[in-house]
């Protein structure tokens, strides 16, 4: 897992993209350890304020030179309100870079990358990655309707292969990202998929990937009090490599996993199998 | 009246021994030290308070198991952990080897449960005391908790106090859920308990109004979760001082009192010093900032220093001076 720091960052971008807003922080020692996959927890409200949690989001892109992060939100709730309410040359105090990257092809592969809404941000990070190590990617970008979607152009700039999805077909394909999935998978020959968004996206991602022998990696957006892996909040059941099921943290086992060893169907549930597993052994 | 902050004495009593400052962090906001260790380094705390250790391995609750709340948040863990042979093997060399004086949460489900931790932990290094967290069910009792009613507070208290070290002190952690949070803090103290952890989280609900439901996942037929943060300070300060106020007038033997709920800042430590605490805990603070419990120290020691105190004690219980 990554080794976080804790900075008062400064924004220096703060610009709406469709229907979400793109923040760029600047802050030593944060960009440099970002790996794609890895996201940030930041506080919300004022030191004395009364929304204590922090909130995580991917790091969508880091630049080492310029020493910033980039983090894409939508506002959700008074805490995502309110710092899209801030102005540029505020801080913000960040926690990052957090969690478990996702795992990164050795040899150069086709890999297709799955994102729907803002929750595909981690995915370009993710793509320069494997296309620097020689290997190409392919994308299906989702959303329920048009101005939900993220990164599109962004995409079609690293690939032609990008297919797009939108429930209610206002833009691209009508339907969910799994619709065209399968054939994607075989038009790129992808050895590998990775996917970024809501649970149930995931779930059916993996599902697919599983009965198409495809290895599969998702990134969960669980909602998490600390992110730092001390507040036991974020857990899901997965199975780690001893075979056995645990409860293990999003944030640090996290939020990147092998889709075939989160028991999605066990969210929300306390499975016979689980009773009693020990716990913050990780994977 | 303000003197250097630097010179004041943050020596801070504990059991019938002391520490070298009185902040340590609330049980279950700190884990077992690993990953705050990142943000600060543990020796420099008085002690870490470890996230609470049962016999045996637990899965805990399904999720979710937390809701924010004004100035808050609801959880409920399920007392999830790794069970205390793990613990001695894993992680407590480890915090050990880190000079972290290591104040060990324990629960059971079972008297002889708290009893089968304590004696895990006797001769193991890094050690400094036991909090019990009498908070826990009581399976021989409905499920109610122990620390619900005196008799039960105290059968615990009186079996960890028999086989622990007697070097050890023994802290009863008290739930502010009960009629009378001092007399379940006498039975304690009688029941030999060296100190007393004030306060537990509060008892609380949470309706989502979009899924209709609640919004922690029911476990065992509740809904509910532990109330923690700011919202509950005032609450948890009444504890401390009611409790405090008790020994003074005698009722029971004078104990150190461990004060907990809501500090966030050296401000909010000093009220609860005032109150009668002589060690503070730092809890759902860590969450919003994970260097808090440093912080919190540094602040305590410059608000007693602006307000002319040159030892911790001389401040602790002083609102009662009137």
């Amino acid at each position: 897992m990554a080794h976080p720091v804790q900075r008062q960052a400064e924004i220096v971008e703060l610009s709406p993209v469709g229907a979400y807003h793109r923040l760029v922080l600047q802050a030593e020692g944060i960009a440099e350890r970002v790996l794609p996959g890895h996201f940030a927890a930041l506080a919300v409200d004022r030191a004395d304020g009364s929304l204590l949690l922090r909130r995580p989001f991917f790091i969508h892109r880091a630049d080492p030179a310029a020493e910033t992060i980039e983090i894409v939100l939508a506002e959700v709730g008074p805490g995502t309100r309110a710092l899209a309410r801030q102005r540029v040359g505020d801080t913000v105090d960040v926690v990052a870079p957090l969690g478990t990257s996702y795992s990164v092809p050795t040899a150069p592969a086709s890999a297709l990358l799955v994102g729907v809404g803002y929750g595909g941000s981690p995915l370009f990070g993710l793509a320069d990655r494997i296309v620097e190590q020689g290997g190409s990617v392919g994308f299906i970008l989702g959303a329920s309707t048009a101005e939900r979607l993220f990164g599109v152009e962004h995409a079609k700039a690293l690939t032609p292969d990008v297919l797009v999805t939108t429930d209610d077909g206002t833009f691209g394909i009508r339907g969910q990202v799994t619709l065209p999935l399968t054939e994607a998978m075989r038009a790129i020959e992808a050895r590998v998929v990775y996917a970024s968004g809501p649970r149930s996206m995931l779930r059916a991602v993996a599902e697919v990937c599983s009965r198409e022998s495809v290895r599969c990696f998702t990134a969960v957006e669980e909602t998490m009090a600390c992110g730092v892996g001390v507040c036991m909040t974020c857990v899901l059941p997965v199975v780690g490599d001893d075979g056995e099921s645990r409860f293990v943290r999003s944030c640090v086992d996290g939020p990147c996993f092998d889709g075939s060893r989160v028991r999605w169907d066990d969210i929300g549930s306390v499975p016979a199998d689980l009773e009693g597993a020990a716990a913050m052994g990780g994977l | 009246m303000s003197i250097d902050p630097a010179s004041v004495d943050l020596t801070a009593p504990f059991g019938s021994g002391t520490l070298p400052n009185p902040v340590t962090t609330a049980s279950g906001c700190a884990g077992y030290g690993r990953e705050l260790a990142k943000f600060l380094p543990l020796a420099e705390l008085g002690s870490i308070t470890t996230k609470t250790i049962m016999p045996y391995p637990r899965s805990g609750r399904a999720t979710p198991r937390m809701a924010e709340t004004p100035s808050g948040m609801l959880n409920g863990i399920g007392l999830q952990g790794s069970g205390i042979e793990h613990f001695v093997e894993h992680e407590l060399p480890w915090l050990a080897e880190r000079g972290a004086r290591v104040l060990v949460s324990i629960a059971g489900e079972r008297v002889e449960e708290f009893a089968e931790c304590a004696r895990a932990l006797n001769g193991q290094p890094g050690v400094v005391g036991l909090e019990v967290n009498i908070s826990c069910p009581n399976v021989d009792n409905r499920g109610l908790v122990f620390a619900a009613n005196p008799a039960t507070s105290h059968d615990v208290v009186a079996a960890v106090r028999e086989v622990a070290d007697p070097a050890l002190p023994v802290y009863a952690k008290l739930t502010p859920d009960v009629t009378s949070v001092t007399d379940v803090a006498m039975a304690c103290v009688r029941a030999g308990a060296d100190g007393l952890s004030m306060i537990n989280t509060l008892l609380g609900v949470v309706i989502d109004t979009d899924t209709l439901r609640p919004h922690l996942a029911p476990s065992g037929g509740t809904a509910s979760g532990g109330l923690s943060g700011p919202a509950i300070r005032p609450v948890a300060v009444r504890c401390v001082y009611e409790v405090h106020a008790a020994m003074r007038a005698g009722q029971f033997a004078s104990v150190p009192i461990l004060g907990m709920g809501g500090i966030r800042t050296g401000r909010d430590a000093l009220e609860f010093v005032l109150a009668g605490a002589s060690g503070v805990a730092v809890g759902t603070a860590i969450f919003n900032d994970p260097t808090a419990p440093l912080r919190v120290l540094d602040e305590l020691r410059e608000a007693l220093a602006v307000r002319g105190f040159a030892k911790l004690t001389d401040a602790v219980g002083l609102a009662h001076h009137h």
